[in-house]
């Protein structure tokens, strides 16, 4: 099927089958590999993005589900000139990562919650961090990490230069 | 593994998805089920009909005291506070938070849920116990399912494999009504081992009226008849409550034996988790 995906703003034309999942479309079509895959089942959240601007499994969407509407992956968070994301930023102030492989899914899931609401508080963010496996951290770093940009945005130093 | 080939239709009617699930089409709903098992190959649908384009699907309303819920409406909407009215709204508030997470909130829905019938479903068990009606709709026309007669194994419903289930329903709570939902798992987005839901009318300090629902206590979701009769009729205490936790134990529950969960300790953690329900129900 010939369809378009829009991800970070640029457009890919692409002829897939139907049972190509977003996640592959975006990693083996358009070329985005930050976007990780780990289970495949909805469980690790490796693979999250944003559809829509909601945080969802992208191992569990099909790519023709997709056409038309506007997908945000992790190659989308910095600046156009590099500057990395806020977020981006408390990660590593807070070493929120340590092999990475989790990293880009986590990003994208606080990327959503902050953008639905800027006052994340500190219980939502534990919860929130509940939706993704990480087997590095211990989860409390990330945890840091998404508060102290939740907190930075609510200071008005949340400069995210895309919006 | 990855989904086997399949033709994808994106029906924007109805009409068009009863046609197609006619011609042998499967429903994509929320797909935070169909597409696991797609790359599993468990499912391997030689044509998905995604209902997602389909307007109106996606209504939630209230009108002659029932809630009526399309087959479109996310588990999430279920999350925030006023989507349903009154006790009822309450106990779904409750129930959602147990329900994977947000992302897959986001995409699953609570009619997909009835239609997957998991035995450990918060939904399906809360179905049950809410006299909640399921509507199908296929090109022979629409009838109506009470969930009690719905769910007749895992994974196994009375839906016929070419039934839309377009809606389901379910009569409001009163405002005199309790409500609870516990639940027992072993990591925060694990499946139940033992969910309980429950809503308790107590009138003039006795209680009016029960309905208790249970999540993975048998092969399909239940509502405990034997706990409700050991509390009606009686007045609220921990006592009477230990009692009907023991009847739904020994005589509502049916469970299967699970890795890490033996029958005995489900037993056990039904008995407790009932009575806890009906406790934190019991309306102030
Ligand atoms: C990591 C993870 C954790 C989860 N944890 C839980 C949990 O704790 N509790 C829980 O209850 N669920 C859980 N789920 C399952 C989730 O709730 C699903 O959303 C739900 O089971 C199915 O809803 P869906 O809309 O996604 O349906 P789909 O995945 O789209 O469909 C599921 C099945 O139902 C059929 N179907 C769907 N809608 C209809 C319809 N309208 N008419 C006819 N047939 C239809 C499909 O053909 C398919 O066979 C979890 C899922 C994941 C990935
Ligand atoms: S790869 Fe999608 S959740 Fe694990
Ligand atoms: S940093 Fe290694 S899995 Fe999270």
């Amino acid at each position: 099927m010939k369809i378009t995906l829009t991800v970070n703003d640029a457009a890919y034309p692409l002829d897939v089958e139907p049972r190509r999942v977003l996640a592959d479309a975006l990693r083996d079509d358009c070329g985005l590999t930050g976007t990780h895959l780990g289970c495949e089942q909805g469980v690790c959240g490796a693979c999250t993005v944003l559809v829509d601007g909601e945080a969802v499994r992208s191992c569990l969407m099909l790519a023709v589900q997709c056409d038309g509407v506007p997908i945000r992956t992790v190659e989308g968070l910095a600046g156009a000139d590099g500057e990395p994301h806020p977020l981006q930023r408390a990660f590593s102030a807070e070493r929120g990562l340590q092999c990475g492989f989790c990293t880009p899914g986590f990003l994208m899931l606080a990327a959503g919650a902050l953008e639905h609401d800027p006052a994340l508080g500190e219980e939502e963010v534990a919860a929130l961090v509940g939706s993704n496996l990480c087997r590095c951290t211990g989860y409390e770093p990330i945890r840091r990490a998404i508060t102290r940009a939740a907190r930075d945005h609510q200071n008005g130093q949340f400069h995210d230069r895309r919006q | 593994m990855k989904p086997a080939a399949f033709d994808y239709l994106a029906p924007h009617t109805v009409a068009e998805a009863v046609d197609a699930l006619g011609a042998g089409a499967q429903v994509l709903a929320g797909g935070q089920s169909l597409l696991l098992e797609m790359h599993l190959q468990r499912a391997r649908p030689a044509v998905v009909a995604d209902i997602n384009h389909v307007p109106g699907l996606d209504a939630l309303t209230v009108a002659d005291g029932t809630l009526t819920v399309g087959a479109l409406v996310r588990h999430r909407t279920f999350g925030s506070p006023g989507a349903v009215p009154g006790p009822l709204g309450d106990l779904f508030g409750r129930a959602v938070g147990y329900i994977a997470h947000p992302p897959i909130r986001a995409r699953g829905t609570m009619v997909g849920s009835l239609a997957w019938a998991h035995p450990a479903s918060e939904w399906c068990a809360l179905a049950v116990a809410l006299d909640a009606v399921v509507e199908v709709r296929s090109t022979r026309g629409t009838r109506e399912i009470p969930a009690g007669d719905y769910f007749r194994g895992p994974f196994q419903t009375a839906r016929e494999p070419d039934e839309l289930l377009t809606a389901v329903r379910y009569p409001l709570l009163g405002p005199d009504t309790g409500v609870a939902f516990t639940e027992h798992r072993r990591t925060g987005f694990s499946f139940a081992q033992v969910a309980v839901g429950a809503a308790l009318t107590v009138r003039d300090g006795v209680i009016a009226g029960a309905r208790i629902g249970l999540a993975n206590c048998a092969d399909r979701p239940l509502r405990a008849h034997a706990a409700e009769r050991a509390v009606v009729g009686a007045g609220p205490s921990p006592l009477l409550f230990a009692a009907a936790g023991e009847a739904a134990a020994a005589h509502d529950a049916a469970p299967v034996p699970e890795p890490y969960a033996d029958v005995d300790y489900r037993r056990h953690v039904i008995a407790v988790l009932v009575a806890r329900t009906l406790r934190e129900a019991t309306p102030v």
